[in-house]
């Protein structure tokens, strides 16, 4: 399979801080990457770095970073503006931080298509009460004429999608799309996008710290703790075997109905992730990691196991089947 | 035995105003709730945002007065005790510990203040007592000199549940208290709750939108929709079969780390529950999947379920 986009060795500093140290990921034509991982981990970072959109302070490099065979580090900041909301397009947690609340839904969709394509506002409006249609919108004559505040959070975020497509996207980032919606109205939007990348042949880059969702929706997962990819594999695979012991040791918090052993505790992860300074070496899980040694502060290896299942840790593949239960 | 929590016909209306010439319009944020929690038991409370969970959690607190009906805190009026008493009985444990710890103090003075409010106790025993319980939640002597934005979400959460237990209450009330953390730490402050619980007798009313979380920590589950409890029963009896069909939906929904699954189809429509307008009849009729014409007239009476649970459907 061809990549759509494809990040190699992303770093991505604020200063003195590192936020991303060294990303490798790869979104297929018409697959799911989801980047999974908790708060600070560098996954919305990633995505930002991509779109070129970092806050001011921000630098990225990149050994390789191409959407669609362009390479966008070479792209000037205007060639780039053409591509976002264009043929990249970003959805995000809040739709209301990400909808101007002083304009009305319609004005706001036909910029999109406008701004990038030309052609009239009308034909934009028109395109975009068909789009709302398509992502579930009842009545979109009706809410062309509203305001950001007048809707729900569920049709909020469809707003949001419906806007992400007016121009054909090829790439959909997705940040934490249904982190601030009810469960209830999440399984929709999960449905809705899983329909439109049947349908338009979408790639889309999802960003959660939400297992479930990973495991319901990704083609391919890619595992972040501290600034690094530790782990990517097809998602079946990193669900039925996980080598990295934070893989391990995140699969273990959650949950799960039905299986629920109350008197017993949850597996947690314990500690803080660390605050990564200039000149960290080695592994950034091993102070919290039950497995780790001195070998884990020194350089790591890349463990390939399989087709496109690799880890970052000291441990052989396998080495979770020799432990006791 | 008195229960920890008995709450019998509880109402709460609140009259907002949508413009300043629109007509003032009644919302109804609970509706008839009767329910009690034994002493030493956890009643977890889910349902989606608007369902008067936390305005539930606020009149037990006694922070918001109802409309009608009446909150028994241990045997007790909470209106009648003054805000001494009533903070040595009952605490709160909030969603975003960053917003509920003042910013500009230190965490052990923060944890010193229900201390100090209550105006009973010596500098030594404040320390002693601060000290002790810091201790028990796992933060250290050092944790307790920073100031909140110095400590990771975990640990202002660890903070919070400091602060609410230094009085030695017998009942807390967590509202979402895990929703704002990550997995990781989600994990360890649930199992935190869980041990304290166990080893200081405690009573929680435990809501959440995460049913997967209250199934984990809930002896009992109530389910609200636009006001009401339509379900309630033992957790490992509402799990394994919920009679309501929102109950039902709500258990769908949550997506179990099962790859290959899929997304299901809740079939809950596209219609919001707004509280300001309860449809007639069953208020879920509009997105239930299985209502007949009764459900569109008849509100449905409170019907008993085995093993000792109620729930509010003509279908069930």
């Amino acid at each position: 399979m061809s990549a759509l986009l494809e990040v190699e060795e992303l770093q991505v500093s604020f200063g003195r801080t590192a936020a991303v140290r060294g990303a490798s990921f790869r979104v297929a034509k018409g697959e799911t990457h989801c980047l999974v991982g908790e708060s600070g981990c560098g996954k919305s970072v990633s995505a930002l770095a991509v779109m070129n959109l970092l806050a001011r302070g921000g630098q990225r490099s990149a050994k390789r970073m191409s959407f669609a065979g362009t390479d966008l580090t070479s792209l000037s900041d205007r060639e780039m503006a053409r591509l976002r909301g264009n043929r990249m397009a970003m959805i995000f947690q809040e739709p209301m931080t990400s909808l101007n609340p002083a304009f009305t839904i319609g004005s706001q969709m036909a910029e999109v298509l406008t701004r990038h394509k030309g052609g009239s506002r009308a034909a934009a409006l028109d395109r975009a009460a068909e789009l709302m249609g398509r992502v579930g919108i009842t009545a979109p004559g009706m809410r062309l004429g509203q305001f950001p505040h007048q809707l729900s959070g569920g049709l909020r975020q469809r707003v949001m999608i419906a806007m992400a497509l007016m121009c054909d996207p090829e790439l959909l980032i997705a940040d934490e799309p249904t982190t601030a919606l009810d469960v209830t109205v999440q399984a929709q939007i999960l449905r809705l996008l899983a329909s439109l990348k049947r349908e338009f042949g979408l790639s889309i880059l999802l960003i959660t710290h939400d297992l479930g969702i990973v495991a319901r929706v990704a083609d391919h997962v890619s595992v972040m703790y501290a600034g690094e990819v530790v782990e990517r594999a097809p998602t079946a695979e990193l669900f039925r075997a996980p080598q990295h012991p934070y893989t391990r040791g995140l699969l273990s918090c959650v949950p799960v109905p039905g299986r629920v052993q109350r008197d017993k505790p949850l597996g947690s992860i314990p500690g803080i992730v660390p605050a990564i300074g200039a000149g960290f070496a080695g592994c950034a899980f091993r102070s919290r990691c039950a497995h780790a040694n001195e070998t884990c502060t020194r350089a790591i290896p890349r463990r390939p196991m399989g087709d496109a299942h690799d880890y970052l840790c000291r441990l052989e593949p396998g080495w979770a089947e020799l432990q006791p239960a | 035995m008195t229960a920890a929590i008995e709450v019998k016909n509880l109402r709460c209306e609140f009259r907002v105003r949508t413009g300043l010439m629109a007509a003032e319009k009644r919302v109804i944020a609970v509706d008839d709730v009767t329910f009690s929690v034994p002493a030493g038991s956890v009643l977890g409370v889910v349902g989606e945002s608007g369902c008067g969970k936390s305005t539930l959690a606020r009149m037990i607190l006694g922070l918001l007065k109802p409309t009608a009906g009446t909150v028994l805190v241990d045997g007790k009026r909470l209106f009648d005790l003054d805000r001494k008493a009533r903070a040595r009985l009952i605490q709160p444990v909030f969603q975003d510990p960053f917003a509920s710890l003042n910013p500009r103090r230190r965490i052990k003075d923060i944890v010193a203040l229900p201390l100090e409010a209550q105006g009973a106790f010596s500098r030594a025993e404040i320390d002693r007592r601060v000290g002790g319980i810091l201790e028990r939640v796992g933060l250290s002597a050092a944790m307790g000199e920073r100031m909140p934005a110095q400590l990771s979400g975990g640990q202002r959460q660890r903070a919070a549940i400091a602060r609410a237990l230094v009085l030695e209450p017998r009942i807390v009330i967590c509202d979402e208290p895990t929703s704002a953390l990550d997995v990781s730490v989600q994990a360890q402050i649930l199992n935190l709750l869980a041990d304290l619980r166990r080893d200081l007798g405690l009573t929680y009313l435990f809501i959440s939108h995460n049913l997967a979380v209250v199934e984990h920590v809930a002896s009992e589950v109530a389910v609200m929709y636009l006001g009401r409890i339509v379900e309630r029963n033992e957790t490992d009896a509402l799990f394994r079969a919920p009679a309501h069909p929102y109950t039902q939906a709500l258990l769908e929904s949550v997506l179990t780390p099962e790859p290959g699954r899929g997304v299901p189809d809740i079939g809950l429509g596209d219609i919001m529950p707004d509280p300001s307008n309860i449809p007639p009849g069953c208020r879920f009729n509009p997105r239930c999947r299985i209502a007949v014409e009764r459900c569109r007239h008849e509100a449905p009476a409170r019907m008993v379920r085995p093993p000792q649970g109620m729930v509010e459907c003509h279908l069930a």
